[in-house]
């Protein structure tokens, strides 16, 4: 076994060690630090604007819309069920495509702002088509 | 002396620690959670919907005399469904297409068959098996048989791109994305999704169009070839072309259990 | 005892520096693949898996012939094999490793591998290989480490461990029982089709391994103070004879009942491997390279008096290697796969990058076993040299 006084000196080894790797591993967090940029500033197409309501309320589609599509998801996909029937009592067909990309077409101007400024990539879009209009 | 400096080495290190760490609690702080519990969400199907307890389909190949008669059965499957072209036939993806009579049933296979049969393209695609063998090996549950329907579904989103399934299936009638296929999509149907690179794909017996109360693309188009219908309905219109007539299905020895039938 | 895996000769850290740069080229390749596809491998539609998958079934062979030193030393206390045991564990360790990487760089969506953990599915063998590849990966790692600890420090190695040894070796057994039925239990893969592929598998295994053993204890001796021992290198030999008897004999089973009762759904696999099907047979001088080595292997380690002279020892050890890779890392998915179930021959042969991305599997394999190889080693020196 290693002596005493060699252990102790393992011992802030070990000390300096973790406190090297959180500030390390912290880097992101204080090098952002006061130097947030500004929230995106959203376009909504004339069609979003006329229907007035979406799916949901705004500030539930703005927290929550990535687990409202997870659940469409496993809905339509596992379930076969395909219409969703909101708190107001409005039917949706469940699409990502046909419903909500057909209204917010402007995928520059409406998803990838937002998910540029919190540093997100979903790649729905592989799959989905973004402009189901195709204007 | 010693015992001081350790002592000074933790509390610095302790202290450091607090410095490093508090931007990090402060941001999850700020994030929270997801909101005041939801009430389960309300889910329903369409009420024109077409329903069954098991899609079967039936193939009248006597009506098919040349390759002419099936080819618009796979192009209006591949095109509603945004099946790419891809260029090198080792990576070609197909939902529904043509065989020989040898290749779809090599265990039926003669020497010496009738020259209409041996002339004859058999339509192939995914037979939806009672018992499917690519279901049982997938080990995320991305291909599953639905319950309600008996169709074999694939969930793109949770294929891992493994292809046990393709070692699985004894029928071909597996593909898988070797490429992004979106770049070989002659004419992009934007109603329907395409599929991303490293997934599994195949036939889903247009479950997307009887969710609309619509018969399949290839049945539609088939004139009469192809019959779609429940199989435990014994009223069904592919209950009746079996009782009626004498079909046969792919390898049946493997107990598979396909639902797709054919007259010969 | 890890810093013992930092201090080397110039030799040593030019070897290791060299396993890195033959990882980072290869890494680039995979980096290809992944914003690529698959597509850039020669896998087909028809011939879905390939040289990945074979050389996964292959090391699970040498990751689970551990066995063949844990047991004897444990089980029956053949205090010889203590010397060496490690070794074994060690190599375990680095082949299951590389069995995970070949399944990792075998994905469509790798980054979806999880999955496997999120929407867990018993009825998929796959799920279970996972299951047995991590717990022996894990086990080996506990046991070689403790056990090799303890032996430096001159002690017993601590009880817990005990339990750990004992179940380490019907896990041994399970690696490759559930790799091979992630095979044989598929309807209308006529050439897997067979109960015996298991202990096929096992029988190969236990002669590819315990050879690569010997390989490795004759080089250890070269490059080290330290000697395995005559004594445990006659005794893998034995080992390695009886299993590729073992593995000859049962292929000979197979082809016995597959040419007898000549269901062409059984028969066209073997003919396609050794004499080629619908013109076709890229495989057939590489399937008969594996059989004669084989053989060759048999007749050079059944007299005693060859196997004895270590010259020979190596050449056959070679040729058991070689052969039982050929056959499983070569020939066994893809024959399995052609012709495919609607009867077309469609061939696979792996491309470049596939055959890049392969190699910077076996460096970081190989990468593993120098670094816990040095450090067994050093300590082994130290004790018994």
């Amino acid at each position: 076994m290693p002596n005493n006084s060699k252990g102790m000196y393992n011992k802030n080894l070990v000390i300096a060690g973790i406190v090297i790797f959180v500030i390390l591993a912290a880097f992101p967090f204080w090098f952002n630090v006061g130097r947030s940029a500004p929230a995106p500033e959203i376009i909504l197409t004339e069609k979003a604007i006329a229907a007035e309501d979406c799916v949901r309320d705004k500030e539930y589609m703005t927290l929550e819309h990535m687990q409202l599509l997870d659940v469409w998801r496993d809905a339509v996909v596992r379930d076969g069920k395909r219409i969703y029937v909101n708190p107001k009592g409005v039917e949706f067909n469940m699409s990502l495509s046909n419903t909500c990309l057909d209204c917010h077409s402007n995928k520059e101007e409406f998803c990838d702002r937002c998910h540029d400024y919190t540093s997100v990539s979903p790649y729905c879009w592989d799959c989905h088509i973004d402009n189901p209009q195709g204007d | 002396m010693k015992s001081s400096r350790r002592n000074f080495l933790k509390i610095a290190g302790i202290a450091a620690l607090g410095v490093g760490a508090k931007p990090v609690f402060d941001t999850f702080a700020a994030v929270g959670g997801h909101g005041p519990t939801e009430p389960a969400p309300i889910f329903k199907s369409s009420e024109e919907a077409l329903t069954a307890n098991h899609w079967a389909m039936v193939v009248d190949t006597r009506k098919i005399r040349s390759e002419r008669d099936v080819a618009p059965l796979f192009r209006a499957c591949h095109q509603v469904h945004n099946v790419p072209d891809m260029p090198l036939k080792r990576h070609e993806i197909k939902w529904i297409w043509a065989e020989s009579f040898h290749h779809a049933f090599p265990d039926l296979h003669s020497e010496l068959i009738s020259d209409k049969i041996a002339r004859t393209p058999f339509p192939v695609l995914c037979n939806h098996c009672e018992n499917p063998p690519c279901v049982r090996v997938c080990p995320t549950k991305a291909t599953f048989k639905r319950e309600s329907d008996g169709i074999v579904v694939m969930d793109y989103h949770r294929c891992i791109g493994c292809r046990f399934c393709l070692a699985a299936c004894p029928y071909g009638a597996r593909s898988f994305n070797f490429f992004n296929p979106d770049d070989y999509i002659k004419e992009v149907n934007l109603k329907f999704a395409k599929r991303t690179k490293g997934v599994v794909e195949k036939c889903n017996f247009c479950e997307e169009r009887l969710a609309e109360g619509i018969i399949p693309a290839c049945v539609e188009v088939s004139n009469g070839i192809l019959t779609f219908g429940d199989l435990r309905d014994s009223r069904s219109s592919v209950r009746k072309l079996i009782a009626e007539n004498f079909t046969i299905r792919r390898k049946v020895h493997l107990g598979t259990s396909p639902a797709v039938y054919y007259i010969v | 005892m890890l810093e013992k895996a930092f201090k080397g000769s110039k030799l040593y850290y030019g070897w290791m520096l060299g396993l890195l740069t033959i990882i980072g080229i290869s890494f680039g390749f995979y980096l290809w693949q992944f914003n690529a596809g698959l597509g850039i491998t020669g896998l087909s539609r028809d011939v879905s898996w390939g040289f990945y998958i074979a050389q996964f079934t292959f090391l699970v062979g040498v990751a689970a012939s551990a066995v063949m030193v844990v047991l004897p030393y444990y089980l029956h206390d053949y205090k010889a094999f203590g010397r060496i045991t490690i070794m074994g564990e060690f190599l375990a360790v680095s082949a299951v490793t590389m069995c995970l990487l070949f399944i990792i760089v075998d994905l469509g969506q790798p980054i979806r591998a999880l999955n496997v953990l999120l929407y867990p599915s018993p009825g998929s063998i796959l799920f279970w290989d996972m299951i047995v590849l991590n717990g022996y990966l894990l086990l080996n790692i506990v046991i070689g480490w403790k056990v090799l600890e303890a032996e430096r420090h001159n002690v017993h190695y601590p009880m817990w461990v005990k339990p750990l040894i004992y179940l380490s070796i019907p896990w041994a057994v399970s690696i490759h029982t559930v790799t091979a039925f992630l095979y044989c239990g598929l309807p209308g893969r006529g050439f897997w089709m067979t109960a015996i592929i298991a202990p096929r598998f096992l029988s190969s295994a236990f002669a590819a391994g315990p050879a690569l053993l010997i390989l490795l204890c004759l080089f250890v001796r070269k490059i080290s103070k330290f000697d395995p021992g005559w004594e445990q290198i006659q005794t893998l030999a034995k080992i390695v004879t009886y299993a590729i008897i073992l593995n000859v004999f049962f292929l000979l089973c197979e082809i016995f009942v597959v040419f007898y009762a000549q269901i062409p759904e059984h028969m066209d696999h073997f003919k396609y491997l050794f004499v080629g099907l619908q013109g076709k047979g890229a495989l057939v001088p590489f399937m008969w390279t594996s059989m004669i080595l084989m053989v060759l292997a048999i007749a050079l380690l059944i007299p005693s008096q060859f196997r004895q002279n270590e010259t020979v020892l190596l050449i056959a050890c070679l040729a058991v290697f070689v052969g039982t890779w050929i056959d499983k890392g070569l020939g066994f998915i893809s024959g399995g796969f052609t012709p495919n179930p609607l009867h077309v021959v469609n061939e696979y042969l792996p491309t470049g990058p596939e055959l890049m991305i392969s190699l910077g599997v076996y460096a970081t394999g190989v990468f593993i076993l120098s670094v816990l190889f040095k450090i067994a080693l050093t300590i082994k020196e130290e004790l018994y040299a």
